[in-house]
């Protein structure tokens, strides 16, 4: 398949650590404005595919082109950010010293120099939208609250919501719902899809009623590759996923 | 714009610290000019130097502060770029005492002659006049920092090795500037001083002029760094001492935050230096050897990392403890020191400003809840 009209194109990526695959000749494509569940099981590799693409960690072989033409590879984590892809971790990661509010703000798209965050102040549109995103975080009441004092939970909002403030045109969402309760999940569901309409996004989810909420094309990665890919219906009744998966 | 900076960094604690500041400008000079000789209210001139040294190692310490206590960046080898900044200054005061000196040649100093040098080596061209030396008070250790940092921080070196190779660039310079060869004195250093922009350095006038302009480097310092602590910035800044990682994945390009801050410190630093040497009358290698720096760090560990007016309060504490030590019990002083950070390691995690802060906070009090930045919260987001 060619790269030409995809968001993100991986073809052929492999990464080792001291010899053990950790991702084996794995190829995908996104286009633009799609939304994507990957499953598989503990230590398929979900994650650390999307460390390659968001350039924590280098691959050994293989292309990741952004927007098809921009080598993801060649580029250093800030940078990639800048191009438009936003990363929420598998364990949340927000500034725990930092309030509710300042965090949103660190995150909010705006330039990021030195220059321009020193002199940045505040203005109207802005704290318009990061009042926006406390009241869909459902974080408002705890806006000047500190980022560390806040449960597993909220800060999983709190990072969501930090997504939302970014504008990235890929989202790239490590098990969003760990550590919630089932109303919150659905919520959760709801909010992704919202943001799916203008944005890219990839999730990745052990919950299956979650993935089934979504209701978006599944992928299954299996030991550093995509072993089926289809709709979740179709990928549950492979009898290959069932085995690896879903059946144990 | 420039107003709004300093005023953002305008809070309770920074009113107090200015406030502190101003007195001293004011009754400093009273005390020592005005006030006669036999009154219990006079200041003698060594109290008044005694004062502005420490003042500069607040300066230090406050340096240091804006990379450790808000970077995370523990640097063991600050006093390098105070030395440096003190050097620069050094060199001014050495071209201003002409023909005054030993051997009389009005170009050379005393310890070029003695080496024979003919002529004054390149890189003390210029030095004559005070605007250039000024300068390069800053320039020099700001283009030091500049490069380590360049090269450090797009390394990713971290942590303890960030620590180790700044101990190592500070006793690097410490053996250079031991060689007489090198042009800067060797081991004597630079001293001897007549004149500073055409006053008498020994004057009592002079020594409350440099007194005042410690306290006025100190405040503008101390108003620079907190109003980058409040900005967005600073923010980002801390953002980066707790989680670099995640900050990099914003796409803030954490590496040149990092060197701003450092290049502002050891700018800083090399104020506080440069404000040092006519004070105490002499500049010498020995400014550069690590336990300098590692007392730099115990005056911040003391008064209570990441606070800014913590590290000034434990820089004076700490060398006020110094001056009567080493004046009666010379011996214990280094164990009193060393026992002083264990104590604080182990009980004060935050110093002296940690432990304030933890009193206060138990007496009942009407005020607004107060958010960490020491702004109360209605004023979020102003
Ligand atoms: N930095 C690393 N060093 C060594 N091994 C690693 C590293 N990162 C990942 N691995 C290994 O690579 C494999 C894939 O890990 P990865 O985190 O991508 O799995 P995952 O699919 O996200 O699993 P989970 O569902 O448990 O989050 C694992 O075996 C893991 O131990
Ligand atoms: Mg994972």
């Amino acid at each position: 398949m060619s790269a030409e009209d995809t968001l993100l194109y991986l073809d052929g990526v492999s990464v080792s650590f001291d010899g053990f695959r950790a991702l084996n000749n794995l190829s995908l494509t996104m286009m633009p404005g799609e939304m994507r569940a990957i499953i598989g099981p503990n230590g398929a590799g979900k994650t650390t595919m999307m460390d390659v693409i968001t350039g924590k960690t280098r691959p050994d072989h293989g292309t990741i082109l952004f927007e098809g033409e921009t080598d993801l590879t060649k580029l250093r984590e800030a940078g990639i950010a800048n191009l438009g892809i936003g990363r929420k971790f598998q364990r949340p990661t927000v500034f725990e010293p930092h309030t509710v509010w300042d965090n949103l703000e660190l995150a909010l798209k705006a330039p990021r120099r030195p220059l321009n965050t020193l002199t940045y102040a505040i203005g109207r549109d802005d704290r318009t939208r990061i009042e926006e995103i406390l009241d869909i975080t459902r974080l408002s009441p705890k806006r000047d609250r500190l980022a560390g004092s806040l449960s597993h939970g909220e800060k999983q909002w709190l990072e969501i919501g930090m997504l939302l403030a970014q504008d990235p045109k890929l989202l790239l969402v490590d098990e969003p719902v760990a550590g919630m309760t089932d109303a919150e999940t659905e919520q959760t569901a709801r909010l992704l899809c919202d943001i799916a309409g203008k944005h890219s996004v990839i999730v990745v989810e052990h919950d299956m009623s979650f993935v089934r909420a979504l209701g978006v094309k599944v992928t299954v990665l299996a030991e550093g590759s995509v072993l089926a890919e289809g709709s979740l219906d179709s990928v549950s009744a492979n009898q290959q996923v069932i085995d690896v998966y879903l059946g144990r | 714009m420039l107003t709004r900076f300093f005023l953002m960094g305008l809070d309770r604690k920074a009113g107090l610290v200015l406030t502190v500041l101003a007195l001293l400008a004011v009754l400093v000079p009273v005390m020592t000019l005005v006030v006669p000789e036999g009154s219990p209210w006079h200041l003698s001139i060594f109290s008044v130097s005694l004062l502005g040294k420490y003042l500069c190692f607040a300066l230090l310490a406050l340096a240091l502060d804006l990379v450790w206590g808000y970077v995370g960046i523990l640097s063991l080898g600050h006093a390098a770029f105070f030395a440096l900044g003190g050097y620069a200054m050094g060199m001014y005061l050495m071209r201003q005492i002409g023909p005054r000196g030993v051997y009389g040649n009005p170009i050379l100093p005393d310890f070029m002659v003695f080496l024979n040098w003919k002529e004054l080596p390149w890189y003390w061209l210029g030095f004559d006049h005070f605007a250039f030396a000024a300068l390069m008070v800053l320039v020099v250790p700001g283009a030091l920092a500049f490069a380590f940092g360049w090269f450090a921080f797009r390394s990713r070196v971290t942590g303890v090795y960030l620590s180790i190779i700044t101990q190592a660039l500070t006793f690097a310079l410490l053996l250079a500037f031991f060689r007489n060869d090198m042009g800067f004195g060797g081991n004597n250093g630079l001293t001897d001083f007549k004149e500073i922009l055409g006053y008498d350095i020994q004057a009592p006038g002079t020594r409350v002029g440099l007194f005042l302009a410690t306290v006025a480097a100190l405040a503008l310092s101390y108003m620079i760094a907190s109003g980058i602590i409040a900005s967005k910035l600073g923010k980002v800044l801390v953002a980066i001492r707790d989680t670099e990682s995640r900050v990099r994945f914003l796409g803030y390009d954490t590496e040149s935050y990092k060197l701003f801050a450092w290049t502002l410190s050891a700018c800083m630093a090399g104020v506080a230096g440069a404000l040092y040497v006519p004070q105490v009358g002499i500049i010498n290698p020995s400014e550069f050897a690590p336990a300098s720096s590692i007392e730099a760090v115990i005056w911040v560990a003391v008064g209570g990392r990441g606070t800014l007016a913590g590290a000034i309060l434990g820089a004076v504490l700490v060398n006020f403890g110094k001056s009567y030590f080493t004046g009666a019990l010379p011996e214990l002083w280094l164990f009193a020191l060393g026992g002083l950070f264990v104590l604080v390691t182990l009980f004060l995690p935050k110093g002296l400003l940690g432990l304030w802060a933890q009193l206060t906070a138990r007496l009942p009090s009407g005020k607004g809840k107060r958010v960490p930045n020491g702004k109360t919260a209605d004023q979020k987001g102003m």
